[in-house]
């Protein structure tokens, strides 16, 4: 049943019936559909009562899948829980010869890899969701969005054969000799340079989130009513001030909220990141190493892994994923909750 | 009409039966193949496989949800007591892996002695002008490159056979890497799948990385010479491969033999055979009948087919005594 709210077209009924009498219920054909719904459908309790339960059964699922998840992954990885207990999240071992492992170079390589793809994308982002709102020529604002929502909607393995062939050459031959160059004394730019590695992984993540953070910060920008511009222009503002005092600093909630959608996206990323890091499970202070992260090494090495111990080592992989993935955004959430204290909230 | 021809086709055994397989993925192309062949031959049987790799096949096999799977790795002893169901070994084609590398100004015929294949994955060798390169190749003019070793990112047999491989002529990598579908690499970067660790070598002068010789063939790549345990200087080509198989000193019953540096004068000594892993107490007796005489019809018409795909098939004397092990299968 499709509900259309219309106005009825029938005339208003003239001053002069007769009123006071009973009026009874007519259903004309000219009643709203709205009303004639309405009016049909018998009592309302029964129906209320099913939708609500049925919408807690919908939120409860939420629940169960969680839950069901990390029994799942407790249950499968038994063995290694046993062997290792948790040191097997601080040992940095992994050799699948001596059924030895640890999950510390894949827990770094995770976080590592997403800071600097959210160090690289964040400020790209928010310029590209200014101009879009503020300063953009009508013309170009639409292709632009469509451009942004374009790089969106490629999936991830494109991006990896892509990393592949055109970033990690572009890299090798131009950028990381020029970084080496200039920031080789602080020691993260180190020669050997493989093109591949955890910086190609950090740049190709943050290609990946950026059209994530910048189109949520455009539709929070844009939610910002005009008259916060106005006034600030109004007290005699620039442009670049208005922009600050009155649309950024407005929006700041929804931009941390975006952000943390694209680390979420970055943390749990595996394809593209499994083709360009390297896979090498070490902590190495140079970023033009080789590195593997949490979810890669779970892509690539599953399908392969034939003895139990392995297998589990791996499946206890997935729940070090799943409990950083809970800590990043308990942190996220207390970073929210940080950046909101104390202010108004005047922007939804 | 057409159903009384529907019914004569189906009058030779007709088993309308449905088969479901899974694991290794480097026999894909060939398993697919033979299995379509052979449906079509056989009306009614259809025979489903599923590469999801060798580990996944040799776990759904022990869960009995397959009924029966595909590993390029023999099964340990460990594995073999642990399985509710007794499983054989059959052999199918083989498989080699060939080193392939990126040196400036030096051609395809680079020669690689096995000790030195070894220590250049283990880091000892760590410049392509060392002494020990350079005394296999006279008149090569070596240049002063750093190697950049490349290796699998992702678990695979073809780890599996260069690591058992390096094992068996290195006593060092033997005791400090060992061989699996992966392992602790002491250095180098991974590439994931054939595909990538050749487009590594081929963007980065001064790599060496290991490919399957499918991959190789198929794509033109080149690749270098190795020496064997008789000490010939061999390019890997299917028959060198199959030369490795027919000369393994001793094929034991249930075939799980590694056949890496095989004694023959024209064995290439990086090579494998692959394997489907059969029941040998399946509860359905009619699937039994459908595998047994799928595994006759590929012994007897599928393996004349292997080599167009560039696969290696097995030697004479092999298919007979897994003809032999076929036929005493319940």
């Amino acid at each position: 049943m499709i509900l259309r709210i219309q106005e009825p077209r029938t005339p208003k009924p003239a001053d002069d019936e007769p009123i006071g009498g009973l009026v009874p219920v007519v259903v004309s054909p000219q009643a709203s559909t709205v009303r004639t719904f309405l009016v049909s459908r018998g009592s309302s309790s029964i129906a209320d009562s099913t939708f609500r339960w049925l919408m807690l059964l919908c939120a409860l699922s939420i629940f169960a899948i969680v839950a069901l998840i990390a029994t799942e992954l407790v249950t499968h990885s038994q063995i290694t829980l046993a062997k290792f207990g948790w040191k097997f999240f601080l040992g940095s071992a992994w050799d699948p010869v001596n059924a030895n492992f640890g999950a510390l170079p894949f827990v770094y390589g995770t976080l590592v890899s997403s800071i600097l793809a959210l160090i690289l994308a964040v400020p790209l982002a928010i310029g590209v969701a200014v101009f879009l709102t503020e300063m953009c020529p009508r013309a170009l604002r639409g292709f632009l969005s469509f451009m942004t929502e374009l790089l969106a909607a490629i999936p991830s393995v494109v991006y990896g054969l892509w990393a592949i062939f055109v970033l990690v050459p572009l890299l090798r031959e131009h950028v990381d000799p020029l970084l080496i160059r200039l920031l080789g004394w602080t020691g993260l730019f180190a020669p050997p340079d493989f093109g591949i590695g955890m910086f190609a992984a950090g740049v190709i993540l943050a290609i990946m989130i950026l059209p994530i953070i910048s189109s949520l910060t455009r539709e929070v920008m844009t939610a910002v009513p005009h008259s916060q511009r106005e006034a600030v222009l109004a007290l005699g503002a620039t442009r670049w001030e208005m922009i600050r005092m009155g649309v950024l600093r407005n929006a700041r909630i929804g931009i941390v909220g975006s952000i943390i959608l694209g680390l979420g996206r970055a943390l749990g990323e595996t394809m593209a990141v499994a083709m360009v890091i390297g896979s090498s499970p070490t902590i190495s202070k140079s970023l033009l190493a080789p590195a593997a992260t949490m979810a890669s090494v779970i892509a690539n090495e599953f399908a392969e892994a034939s003895d139990d111990t392995y297998r589990s080592a791996l499946i206890e992989i997935a729940l070090a994923l799943f409990l950083v993935t809970i800590v990043v955004n308990m942190f996220a959430r207390l970073l929210v909750w940080a950046v909101t204290r104390g202010t108004p909230a005047r922007v939804a | 009409m057409i159903l009384a021809a529907a019914l004569a086709a189906c009058a030779v055994p007709c088993l309308a039966q449905h088969l479901n397989a899974a694991g290794a993925t480097f026999p894909y192309p060939i398993y697919s193949k033979w299995f379509s062949e052979y449906a079509q031959q056989h009306p009614g049987v259809e025979i489903n496989y599923q590469s999801i790799g060798s580990g996944g096949g040799i776990t759904q096999i022990m869960k009995g949800t397959v009924d029966f799977a595909a590993s390029d790795m023999p099964l340990t002893d460990g594995m073999l007591a642990q399985s509710p169901v007794k499983l054989i070994h059959i052999p199918t084609v083989l498989g080699a892996v060939v080193p392939i590398y990126n040196v400036p100004g030096v051609g395809a015929d680079l020669r690689f002695a096995p000790d030195v294949l070894a220590d250049i994955y283990l880091g000892k060798i760590s410049n392509w002008d060392d002494a020990r390169i350079a005394k296999d190749n006279p008149g090569v003019k070596l240049p002063n490159q750093e190697i950049y070793v490349v290796h699998r990112a992702d678990g695979s047999g073809t780890t599996f056979i260069f690591t058992d491989y390096l094992s068996k002529v290195s006593p060092d990598w033997k005791s400090t890497v060992g061989a699996n579908s992966a392992v602790a690499w002491p250095k180098g970067i991974g590439g994931k799948g054939n595909e990538n660790v050749a487009g590594l070598v081929r963007q980065m002068p001064g790599a060496i990385g290991y490919v399957e010789l499918i991959y190789a063939l198929q794509n033109h790549i080149p690749y270098g010479y190795v020496r064997n345990a008789a000490g010939t200087w061999l390019k890997a080509s299917i028959e060198g491969v199959t030369d490795a198989a027919a000369t393994v000193k001793s094929m034991p019953a249930d075939f799980r033999v590694s056949i890496t540096n095989a004694p023959g004068k024209d064995a290439y000594p990086i090579s494998s055979f692959t394997y489907l892993l059969i029941p040998t107490h399946p509860t359905d007796a009619t699937k039994e009948k459908v595998i047994k005489d799928f595994l006759n019809w590929m012994l007897n018409q599928g393996e004349g087919q292997v080599s167009a795909l560039d696969y290696a098939p097995l030697p004479g004397s092999v298919a007979d005594k897994v003809r032999a092990a076929v036929a005493r299968l319940p």
